[in-house]
């Protein structure tokens, strides 16, 4: 099934020009009562179309919460966000994890690799939820770990490869199905230093397309020059976006 | 998603296994117990099946169990001769009485006369001599597993076994066996020996009612059902099939001993243990694997591919567990059984009974795993 066959039934309207990901007064909160606790308080965030855009802030600022939302894991209580002009409050929960399974591709921090699944396996396995053979989808696969250097360890298990190896494996997996919008959760974090610079590269240079959108989360600075923007948040709110070089200058003064 | 599905199950080799186990060992205990419980249910009414020249059997109607010892006078023979439809009835002699073998062994068997003239009702294979020697003088004809067991001298060590040509007493009358036959193991353990009706009269004490069973032959192209409607009503006894008989007793032998209980409880536990062990198992699987299902959702895997995994994990698990469950019950129930100990009889009945048993198990455990893939929390995905 290819990404625009599963878009057909998801009644889209056009978000506004040039936005890939538009938020507006994006609120949520978890628990009640006394243990009510507000993670975003009227978030606005824009992600233009061909971005890369990194949230950054403090443990509990609300980065994570932010990055569920707009990827429809988690409904927002109050304000707009539209994700190419889809609304995930206006969807059903199949139609929703149905668009998100198409139009969407996720690196996480723990990489979440199926540990039995061999890394080609575990590539193909978002053509194979889109309905996609097994035969055609590990073939692809192969094609996707040859893009970021990993097209002889495609029938390595998870845990014969190094952490560097299993996060690119993860991003092959983000890229197969050709989502539009990019996930990443703190995808440097449990890599060192040249892994995790090896990994930014990569992630720039194979997932970044004009029609293409990237949000990263994360808490490493080493890593702040590889975006186009940088959203600062801070108590459920972002506070500043800019160039990582305005960034850094405000951070100088 | 199938082979993914069951790639992760296989792939934790620990649980997979502990699971297997787990279900091959309530499929075991399923079974066994049920093919002994179907052992001993078919071997109630093994006497009456291994008789089988007559198409029916009339009895008293208050007679339950083919050893009840309700008789009825044989004027009954002459009465049930003359209904419509019946080509020949000949009476049978079923008896209690005590044996006292060469070397003073007490013995209690059951003595069963056959009708002199036509020697109808006698065992269904003769090993030693045939069924008309019954017609010599004082004789008897002994079961071959008998002659090595409850038949066998045993109050003097290394008495010799019994044979034919060899004499012993019943009811202080003393007989001669004049042939050996075969028969189907029966639940009642007591030695059976035939005779002719008339010298079963000599050995037992007297009665005025005498004849047991009374076997009754159709008339070719007679309905059974007919006949046996108008015997009943011609004499006010019971006539029935052999099936019914059989099921009679065997239905009388459940209930009166319990034995429909006892196995009913070993079954149950045998699948209390299954449900809870594929239960527990493939709920910690899926705990363990909370995971990786919150990943396959975040990346586009619904509800119903999610359940279709869970069910193909259950259903693998339980279709190898009993696989091997049936597979060891029946090979090591064969071979128990050879030794004619062990009353074990695999019908087609407890294999379905058993897969219905496990099937039932692994849909509790899959709803229960379920419930917890339904409602996983997709955020999670994004935790450390």
């Amino acid at each position: 099934m290819s990404t625009a066959t599963s878009n057909q039934n998801i009644a889209t309207r056009p978000g506004p020009v040039g936005l890939a990901v538009h938020c507006k007064g994006v609120t949520k909160h978890f628990g009640k009562g006394d243990s009510k606790v507000l993670a975003l308080r009227g978030v606005d965030l824009d992600i233009k179309y061909g971005e890369l855009m990194m949230l950054v802030g403090p443990s509990g600022c609300g980065k994570t919460t932010l990055i569920s939302v707009i990827a429809g894991i988690l409904d927002r209580d109050a304000g707009e966000c539209t994700v190419f002009g889809a609304d995930f409050a206006n969807l059903s929960g199949g139609a929703r994890t149905k668009w998100r399974g198409a139009n969407i591709g996720f690196v996480f921090q723990q990489f979440n690799l199926l540990p039995t699944l061999t890394a080609a396996e575990n590539v193909a396995v978002p053509l194979m939820i889109l309905g996609e053979g097994r035969h055609a989808a590990v073939k692809r696969a192969y094609d996707v770990l040859a893009t970021v250097g990993l097209a002889d360890r495609g029938k390595s298990l998870p845990s014969q490869l190094s952490g560097g190896q299993q996060q690119r494996v993860a991003i092959a997996r983000a890229l197969i199905h050709q989502p539009r919008l990019i996930v990443c959760d703190e995808p440097t974090s449990a890599l060192d230093a040249v892994t995790g610079h090896t990994v930014m590269r990569l992630l720039k240079g194979v997932a970044m397309a004009q029609d293409r959108a990237l949000v990263i989360v994360t808490h490493d600075a080493r890593i702040f020059g590889f975006a186009d923007r940088v959203a600062s948040m801070n108590d459920g709110s972002v506070v500043s976006v800019g160039t990582p070089a305005e960034l850094e200058a405000v951070h100088r003064h | 998603m199938t082979r993914v599905a069951l790639q992760m199950l296989f792939g934790d080799k620990m649980k997979f296994f502990a699971l297997i186990i787990g279900l091959t060992f309530s499929a075991m205990m399923i079974a066994q117990q049920a093919s002994i419980f179907t052992g001993y249910a078919g071997r109630s009414g093994a006497w009456i099946r291994d008789t089988s020249q007559g198409d029916l059997w009339v009895i008293d109607p208050q007679m339950e169990v083919f050893i009840d010892q309700k008789r009825m006078t044989n004027t009954q023979l002459q009465r049930v001769r003359s209904v419509d439809g019946v080509a020949w009835a000949t009476q049978v002699f079923s008896g209690f009485l005590n044996a006292r073998l060469p070397d003073g062994t007490i013995q209690a068997v059951r003595v069963v006369g056959l009708d002199d003239a036509t020697l109808m009702g006698g065992p269904p294979r003769m090993v030693h001599g045939t069924l008309a020697d019954l017609r010599r003088d004082r004789g008897i004809i002994v079961n071959s597993n008998d002659l090595g067991n409850l038949l066998k001298p045993r109050r003097k060590p290394g008495s010799p076994e019994l044979g034919v040509g060899d004499r012993l007493d019943i009811n202080d009358n003393e007989v001669e066996i004049v042939g050996v036959y075969s028969k189907s193991a029966e639940f009642f353990w007591e030695p059976v020996v035939y005779t002719t009706f008339s010298r079963a009269l000599t050995l037992a004490p007297p009665e005025r009612k005498l004849t047991q069973f009374i076997m009754v032959k159709a008339q070719p192209g007679q309905d059974l059902a007919q006949l046996q409607s108008r015997i009943n009503a011609a004499t006010g006894l019971a006539a029935h099939t052999g099936a019914e008989f059989a099921w009679l007793t065997t239905r009388y032998i459940l209930i009166q001993t319990g034995i429909l209980i006892n196995f009913g409880i070993t079954i149950a536990l045998g699948f209390v243990i299954g449900v809870l062990v594929s239960g527990l198992l493939l709920y910690s699987f899926v705990l363990e694997n909370t995971k990786n299902f919150a990943a396959l959702k975040a990346m586009g895997a619904g509800n119903l591919t999610l359940t279709t995994m869970v069910l193909v994990q259950a259903g693998a698990a339980g279709v190898i567990g009993f696989g091997l469950g049936v597979g060891v019950a029946g090979v090591t129930g064969l071979v128990i059984s050879d030794s004619g100990s062990l009353a074990f009889q695999m019908s087609w009945h407890v294999p379905v009974f058993t897969g219905v048993a496990i099937l039932i198990c692994c849909c509790v455990a899959a709803v229960v795993s379920l419930g917890r893939v339904l409602r996983l929390e997709l955020s999670q995905v994004f935790k450390a």
